[in-house]
């Protein structure tokens, strides 16, 4: 049997001085074929178990594997950072840089790119994305919209193997909601998505899972086939794929 | 928001490499800084005034600019003539004004809108992003051209929040008026901008390490100097020296 992408076992995570665990004895198995849909209520640790996998917190106790080795020092977290790529609820906090150009640019220069071998990348991912001759843009000039596939283009210009997404739809217009579904359905690489956005989920994942007094609760039986929705012309008869 | 409506425009200046807008005002504004002679300034002022011509300004932006810099000169016209000894040129109500004092108060009002026409056509010409970079490249620590990148990036993002917060605020019925009640909610809409300015800090902070940051800052060079800026540099030196010149020739011809 091959090594999964990632495990966490056993693994439990309690914020200084906050009265409960959030996380408390959670496994988690993440194969590298997988696209994971994690859901639940707001304050129910979804984002915690993103930020211990990618060791910005690190739990009191329980084990983090990366490909078959224990991460535990920031210095493994590092590679682990280099493999995964994660994208932050919001995007104001990802893109650091005022041009849009030398943010995306910041991910491969950390790599130790040459300025120009990074400057192409940035460029490629951007044109990926649709934002072709974004590059002299000024972040505080972007929509949310253009924000938030800005701050992908930072993300996927570090190669990652696989994505973790923290409500990559929230805000987002029906028309750049549809494009991040054409774009992560591209992409095809193993992810981990937090959202409240079922339509979405079931576009991109395939497998949901909850989390539930701190640990995941899978939910194989859910299938996401039902939505309810209103939107002009919506009296004419129409089809979804 | 924060108005940088020079730093966009089609002139010549505007074309120029921004490093070397820096350098030659550096070499401008350090020579006028260090002029203690009238012709020293003038020479400088003369070239200030004609790069500003040059960038494409708008009239009414540098008459602005220029009348907040000249508000500071004009206290100094309030004092220094008086107060500066010398040969009296007027007296009266027990007060006397010096010879010396007023052409003080002349070299500094040159000295002042010398760096002051330089700055505005070569610096406020280039934008935010460029001008750290262009301090990076020439020799500014990363650290200090990062600080000022940032600064520019996030004022924007605090400014916006510091928006947010009045639109709630007015929202819900406030409405600014000289009391106490206003001053305390002004102070509390300020410490929450403080308290989450360093909550995204954090988060900012974040996003830096799940990028790969290493404490080391990387940046793109995205210049290239052609024989036009360096016609530009060479222009500009040649403009400082003379200047520089005529500095030292009037200090030792007073020796």
């Amino acid at each position: 049997m091959s090594e999964p992408l990632l495990e966490l076992s056993q693994v439990s995570f309690t914020y200084p001085g906050a009265a409960g665990a959030v996380l408390e004895a959670l496994d988690l198995r993440f194969e590298a074929t997988q696209r994971i849909g994690l859901f639940g209520p707001n304050g129910s640790g979804k984002t915690t178990l993103l930020h211990v996998i990618m060791g910005l917190l690190r739990p009191q106790s329980g084990m983090v594997r990366h490909k078959g080795r224990e991460v535990a020092t920031e210095r493994d977290f590092r590679e682990v950072r280099r493999s995964i790529g994660m994208l932050l609820q919001n995007a104001d906090d990802q893109i650091i840089y005022p041009t849009v150009l030398d943010d995306v640019a910041f991910g491969p220069l950390n790599r130790g790119l040459p300025g120009e071998a990074a400057r192409e990348l940035a460029e490629q991912t951007l044109a990926m994305l649709g934002l072709e001759g974004f590059g002299d843009r000024l972040a505080h000039r972007l929509s949310g919209g253009e924000k938030k596939l800005v701050s992908l283009a930072g993300v996927l210009a570090m190669e990652p193997d696989a994505l973790l997404l923290d409500e990559p739809t929230g805000g987002l217009d029906p028309a750049t909601r549809e494009r991040l579904v054409e774009i992560l359905e591209r992409l095809g690489k193993p992810m981990i998505i937090i959202s409240h956005d079922w339509d979405f989920l079931a576009h991109v994942t395939d497998t949901y899972y909850s989390i539930g007094n701190g640990r995941l609760i899978r939910n194989p039986d859910l299938i996401l086939h039902r939505h309810v929705h209103g939107h002009p012309m919506g009296d004419h008869e129409h089809h979804h794929h | 928001m924060i108005d940088d409506q020079l730093a966009t425009g089609t002139s010549p200046i505007h074309g120029l490499d921004a490093r070397c807008r820096l350098a030659a005002c550096l070499l401008l504004s350090v020579v006028a800084a260090l002029a203690q002679n009238q012709q020293t300034a003038l020479v400088i002022l003369a070239a200030g005034l004609l790069l500003t011509a040059l960038s494409g300004a708008s009239f009414g932006a540098v008459l602005r600019r220029a009348a907040a810099i000249n508000v500071f000169i004009l206290f100094l016209w309030l004092f220094v003539p008086l107060s500066t000894p010398g040969v009296p040129l007027w007296q009266g109500f027990g007060l006397t004004i010096s010879r010396q004092g007023v052409s003080l108060a002349w070299l500094v009002t040159l000295k002042a809108n010398a760096v002051f026409f330089c700055v505005l056509s070569l610096l406020a010409t280039i934008p935010a992003p460029a001008l750290g970079r262009a301090m990076t490249a020439l020799g500014v620590p990363a650290k200090f051209s990062f600080l000022f990148v940032f600064t520019y990036r996030y004022l924007h993002v605090i400014a916006e929040e510091y928006d947010r917060l009045v639109t709630a605020a007015r929202l819900r019925g406030f409405v600014p008026a000289t009391d106490g009640r206003t001053y305390r909610t002004y102070a509390a809409l300020v410490a929450m901008v403080l308290v989450r300015s360093y909550d995204r800090s954090q988060r900012v902070y974040q996003a830096m390490l799940l990028r790969g940051f290493t404490g080391l800052f990387p940046c793109l060079n995205r210049f290239r100097a052609g024989r036009r800026d360096m016609l530009f540099l060479l222009a500009a030196g040649a403009v400082a020296g003379l200047a520089a010149f005529l500095e030292v020739r009037a200090r030792s011809g007073n020796v």
